[in-house]
């Protein structure tokens, strides 16, 4: 969800508007594609954690602290998934033909209500099939979320972290608890299939 | 609800400098080769592209600084860019929905705008389920029911096919005569053109050329690409009471004196004789020539001929067997005075 709402714009910037700039920001949205998950968990850290650069700030301002909580979780999936989404949202409305937003403003339709009511209907596809990537890598993510959100059982544990924690104690439950996994991410992921390969 | 229109859009390499006016139900067509920036005009008018330098006025109102949302023109594209997830009535009914027009009133709107353009059959269908004609009609119906101000259309007969054409150029003539604001119609098709607009405005390489009613277009053309648009053989010259000399110093003799002294000097390929050997008696206008092409058109051969003077020439069929006409054949060419119309250049 919060990639959804940060990530579609965020692709709809980059693939429409020219500004100075715009190849730094790509690459620095799709750089945690490359990163390993752990370094991605420690430049979170540095950032957001207690004495990062953002993170001190929010804590003495909104005695907010991210790291190790659940919104921690978040933050560290979101970072890590987004350019999944970002990526292939980009490449749909890349695309989508440009001139239907001019065809939808000479209807008096403005850059929003185009976007909204032509745009988005056309890029739907697309926007699904990043979805669907961005979920399976965050559901899969492990190591930007142990290094940042820690593995606090009920609060900051994944599936991912379960699994590893189980395996050293107790392998049975580990094979189960992978079972569920893979047949929830087989499931969805079928289910799914056609709109992806069709985007 | 009258446009004048200065446009000036500057491209790598390429210029745009267009002066244009129409008056309330005027329809005006804009007639050039391809790449001579017909549709980069009708985009400024649209406001889909930034002019360097001119204006735009409609009805005493600035247009230029507007965005395109606010300018209440509606635009028929090429390809009519009908939203493929909408079906037709929605397409229609977008327009109106934007100025926040109630749905339901919109919709019924949307259905009054598709019966009079005969599709109201086809409401419920998406753009990929229509004919290109039909597209062509629901594209122009979504223009007219966000009720614009001014109506511009790009290449509206283009995509269709021959038999379809016809009927939507008749159709689209009266859609054209009904709508009570200013009409600007781009075309590459002189037939369009004609049969479409009041007035033509010829633009080549970024420029006007000639402005004017069908029937001076026709009988003075004023370009070469015009001259081949309407058929005429067409040449520069200046003129000595009924004597037009070229400037290779050709000289045709008209019937009548021209009071100018730089002239265009036309004739239509129909008014030339071909002989086998120098004419005697009375054309005047004679000289020797070689031919260069031979084709069809319509019902008789339309002959190209190098020398002296480069013509077109429409001879019958019998009369090119007869004279026995193919490329490299020697023959002497002439054209009456009287078929031959000098007009001001």
């Amino acid at each position: 969800m919060v990639c959804l709402v940060l990530g579609v714009p965020l692709a709809w910037v980059l693939a429409r508007l020219e500004f100075p700039g715009r190849r730094f920001v790509r690459a620095l949205v799709t750089v945690p594609l490359v990163l390993p998950p752990v370094v991605g968990g420690v430049a979170l850290l540095l950032v957001f954690g207690r004495r990062g650069l953002v993170g001190e700030w929010l804590d003495q301002t909104f005695g907010v602290s991210l790291p190790f909580t659940t919104t921690g979780v978040v933050v560290a999936e979101a970072f890590v998934a987004m350019p999944f989404l970002v990526i292939a949202v980009e490449g749909a409305l890349r695309g989508a033909d440009a001139r239907y937003e001019e065809a939808a403003a000479t209807l008096g339709a403005t850059r929003w209500t185009a976007f909204r009511r032509v745009t988005l209907p056309l890029i739907a596809p697309g926007i699904a099939a990043g979805a669907v990537l961005c979920w399976a890598r965050a559901l899969g993510e492990f190591g930007a979320t142990i290094t940042f959100a820690g593995n606090f059982p009920g609060r900051t544990q994944t599936m991912p972290l379960a699994v590893y924690l189980a395996l050293e104690q107790d392998v049975d439950a580990a094979i189960v608890l992978s079972l569920i996994l893979l047949v929830v991410s087989v499931g969805i992921l079928a289910a799914l299939r056609d709109k992806w390969v069709a985007a | 609800m009258s446009l004048a229109a200065s446009i000036t859009v500057r491209r790598d390499g390429f210029t745009l400098d267009v002066e244009l006016t129409a008056e309330p139900g005027e329809v005006v067509a804009l007639l050039g080769p391809n790449g001579a920036g017909k549709t980069t005009t009708l985009r400024a008018l649209a406001g889909l592209l930034q002019l360097d330098a001119g204006e735009i006025t409609l009805d005493g109102v600035r247009l230029d600084p507007l965005p395109p949302e606010q300018r209440r023109i509606g635009v028929v594209f090429q390809d009519y860019l009908l939203f493929p997830h909408l079906s037709a009535l929605d397409n229609v009914a977008f327009g109106p929905r934007c100025r926040r027009v109630p749905r339901a009133e919109a919709r019924q709107n949307a259905q009054k705008w598709l019966d009079r353009v005969g599709l109201a059959d086809h409401v419920r269908k998406k753009p990929r389920q229509l004919s290109g004609g039909q597209a062509q009609r629901v594209a122009l119906a979504r223009a007219l029911a966000s009720e614009p101000r001014m109506l511009l259309l790009d290449e509206p007969l283009a995509a269709l096919d021959a038999r379809t054409r016809l009927d939507t150029r008749a159709q689209l003539r009266g859609h054209l005569a009904a709508f009570p604001g200013a009409t600007v119609l781009v075309t590459h098709d002189p037939l369009d053109a004609l049969m479409l607009a009041d007035r033509l405005v010829i633009i080549e390489d970024g420029r006007v050329v000639q402005t004017g009613d069908a029937a001076t277009i026709t009988a003075e053309p004023r370009t070469d690409y015009v001259a081949r648009l309407v058929g005429l053989n067409l040449y520069h010259g200046r003129a000595d009471g009924t004597t037009v000399t070229l400037p290779d110093g050709f000289t045709l003799i008209t019937a009548s004196a021209s009071s100018a002294s730089a002239v265009f000097v036309a004739f239509p390929p129909s008014a030339v004789s071909l002989y086998p050997s120098r004419p005697d008696g009375s054309p005047r206008n004679t000289w020797p020539a070689t031919v260069m092409s031979v084709s069809r058109q319509g019902g008789s051969l339309r002959i190209e001929l190098g020398g002296a003077l480069p013509v077109a020439a429409d001879v019958t069929p019998a009369a090119a067997v007869h004279l026995g006409l193919e490329p490299g054949r020697e023959v002497w060419a002439s054209v009456k005075a009287t078929e031959v119309r000098a007009y001001q250049a």
